[in-house]
């Protein structure tokens, strides 16, 4: 039996960023709990990525590889996933708050009878239980919230925990975990993948953001943003506005009714701030800010601001970026 | 084709949030309510299909006395029905409520059934997954469009960098995303017939509580403020500041 479980997520061959996040986090609990730290793997040649685990702070490493398990599908994943809990018999299982997670997540706490907690902020183990910070109405409020019973499935917003260091001795046993998925067992079957030509991280994810809005005056003058956000090794998000009017793809939007995101660095361009955006972005470690107008309310919440016309300033500070990383 | 569509009342996107006297829920007073965003995009997608493949639109709500206003608005866009699990009180976590949306929805004939991606006060977006998980359905999440056909479905969905496109046999559920359709307003004539329309009631089970909120607080505020400078010129000190103080290049 192990104290938590964590659920590792991959892509193109490698653990994502989350991944030494969730295993930072499940090492602290898991020795808080007394307990050992389970690393589930779950995929199409993931086995390759277990020794990274251990180094990451696993003690036992799950696996279940498999080519049912090549593309995520809820049907296939859950059914592997439950196997793995069923071997780990964990208090609490941790997964990233990812597009993947807020899908397994819910299936594994249906699937498990098991308390939910999302978008965790902050854990800490109460004497009744998990206790944990998660942000409400888009972070507009932050609920403390207990979780009691057996087990609790909880997801960590991405970035808001510090990833665990890894240890290059450190190794682990191990366990294969028998995916079990037959054919047509998987119900919701994915056909196609449309326009997989970036390699961009999503936003939730991304270290650092670049957002333009309504001051950008049209979608024809986002290739000034993009200079910026090469130049800084970020992600273009945006603002409700200019989602709304065409310019930018929804997927990009930051905000309530958006993703809600925590990069280290958020770069607002043209962006004024209404309330439902600073809920999206508000708990980025740093918020720079760049407006005509000086009475702008993203300047409230902007650690650094500068007043003036973007159309001259992003071009001297992408110029300037652009040195540091050279 | 029968479809059940589920909306919250959650407080506007605009709404500035203030926490009540308990310490533990937000202060409703003068807080301007609406159909959860996504909820709005969910049932418009169902009307849609409705118009183009016939059936019925069920809108089922879990919430208080006063949802019966987001249930009128869901009616007057053009819901066919509509069912109010009344609650006495909330603070029933994502398994909670998905329990109990589940239990209404099963009673009910569903080829199709609908959520948002998320509510925008909770933000748990797992009702959707759990009542699925509940009714043995498949689901297919972040759906941006559907179309149906000879009892199949095929959605797109936003996966992560790219889009997905899953087929799928009905009945089934989806939760939408942006773009999966634009609601519409509703007309005087739908307003008007919406009065007419009952409003099914039924009570909910008093909450299990696996999850317990114990306080809800305003995040810290912001410093903010710091006006590094004015135009160009002020770049460079920026860039020094985003170094040296701040530490993030």
């Amino acid at each position: 039996m192990a104290a938590v479980c964590a659920f590792l997520e991959t892509a193109r061959g490698r653990l994502k960023k989350t991944a030494a996040q969730i295993l930072g986090e499940g090492r602290r609990l898991a020795d808080a709990l007394g307990g050992a730290l389970d690393a589930v793997l779950l995929g199409k040649g993931v086995t390759a990525l277990a020794a990274e685990a251990a180094r990451l702070g696993a003690d036992r490493v799950l696996v279940a590889d498999a080519d049912a398990l090549s593309a995520f599908t809820i049907d296939a994943h859950l059914k592997a996933a439950l196997k793995a809990l069923a071997a780990s018999q964990p208090r609490v299982v941790l997964l990233a708050a990812s597009v993947q997670g807020k899908d397994l997540a819910p299936a594994l706490a249906a699937g498990s009878s098991s308390a939910l907690l999302t978008d965790v902020t902050a854990l800490e183990l109460g004497e009744e239980g998990l206790l944990a910070r998660k942000p409400v109405y888009a972070g507009k409020a932050v609920a403390r919230v207990r979780a009691t019973g057996r087990a609790t499935v909880v997801t960590l917003r991405p970035n808001a925990f510090p990833a665990a260091a890894p240890d290059a001795g450190r190794t682990a046993p191990v366990e294969v975990v028998d995916a079990g998925v037959g054919p047509g067992e998987i119900r919701a079957v994915v056909r196609e993948i449309l326009a997989k030509a970036s390699e961009k991280l999503d936003l939730t994810e991304a270290d650092v953001i670049v957002s333009g809005g309504r001051g950008m005056k049209g979608p024809e003058n986002w290739g000034l943003l993009e200079k910026l956000a090469e130049a800084v090794g970020g992600v273009l998000g945006a603002s409700r506005a200019v989602v709304d009017a065409g310019w930018r793809p929804h997927e990009e939007q930051v905000g309530q009714t958006g993703k809600t995101v925590s990069p280290k660095l958020y770069i607002a361009v043209g962006i004024s701030g209404a309330i439902q955006h600073l809920a999206g972005m508000r708990t980025s470690r740093c918020i720079v800010a760049v407006n005509i107008d000086p009475e702008a309310p993203i300047f409230k919440v902007a650690d650094y601001g500068i007043v003036g016309d973007l159309f001259q300033v992003v071009p001297v500070l992408t110029q300037e970026l652009a040195k540091i990383r050279e | 084709m029968e479809i059940v569509v589920c909306v919250k009342r959650v407080p506007d996107s605009a709404a500035r949030i203030q926490i009540a006297a308990d310490g533990k829920s937000i202060d409703r007073s003068g807080v301007e309510h609406v159909i959860s965003p996504y909820d709005e995009i969910a049932l418009e997608c169902a009307l849609q299909l409705r118009e183009k493949h016939g059936g019925t639109v069920t809108a089922v709500c879990l919430g208080p006395a006063e949802a019966v206003k987001e249930l009128r608005q869901a009616l007057a866009m053009g819901a066919d029905k509509a069912v109010h699990v009344k609650d006495a009180g909330g603070g029933r976590g994502p398994h909670g409520t998905a329990t109990v949306l589940a239990e209404a929805i099963r009673a009910r004939p569903h080829d199709v059934v609908l959520f948002g991606k998320q509510s925008i006060d909770s933000d748990n977006c797992a009702v959707g997954v759990i009542v699925a998980s509940l009714l043995e359905l498949p689901i297919v999440t972040l759906a941006v469009r559907l179309e149906i056909a000879e009892g199949r479905a095929t959605a797109h969905r936003e996966a992560e960098g790219g889009t997905e496109v899953v087929e799928v046999r009905l009945p089934a559920a989806f939760s939408a995303q942006r773009g999966l359709a634009e609601p519409r307003y509703p007309s005087i004539k739908g307003i008007m017939a919406a009065k007419k329309k009952p409003i099914e009631e039924v009570d909910a089970p008093a909450p299990a509580g696996a999850l317990v909120v114990e306080a809800l607080e305003l995040p810290p505020a912001r410093k903010g403020g710091r006006i590094v400078g004015k135009g160009p010129e002020a770049v460079p000190e920026l860039v020094r500041l985003l170094r040296q103080d701040a530490k993030v290049l």
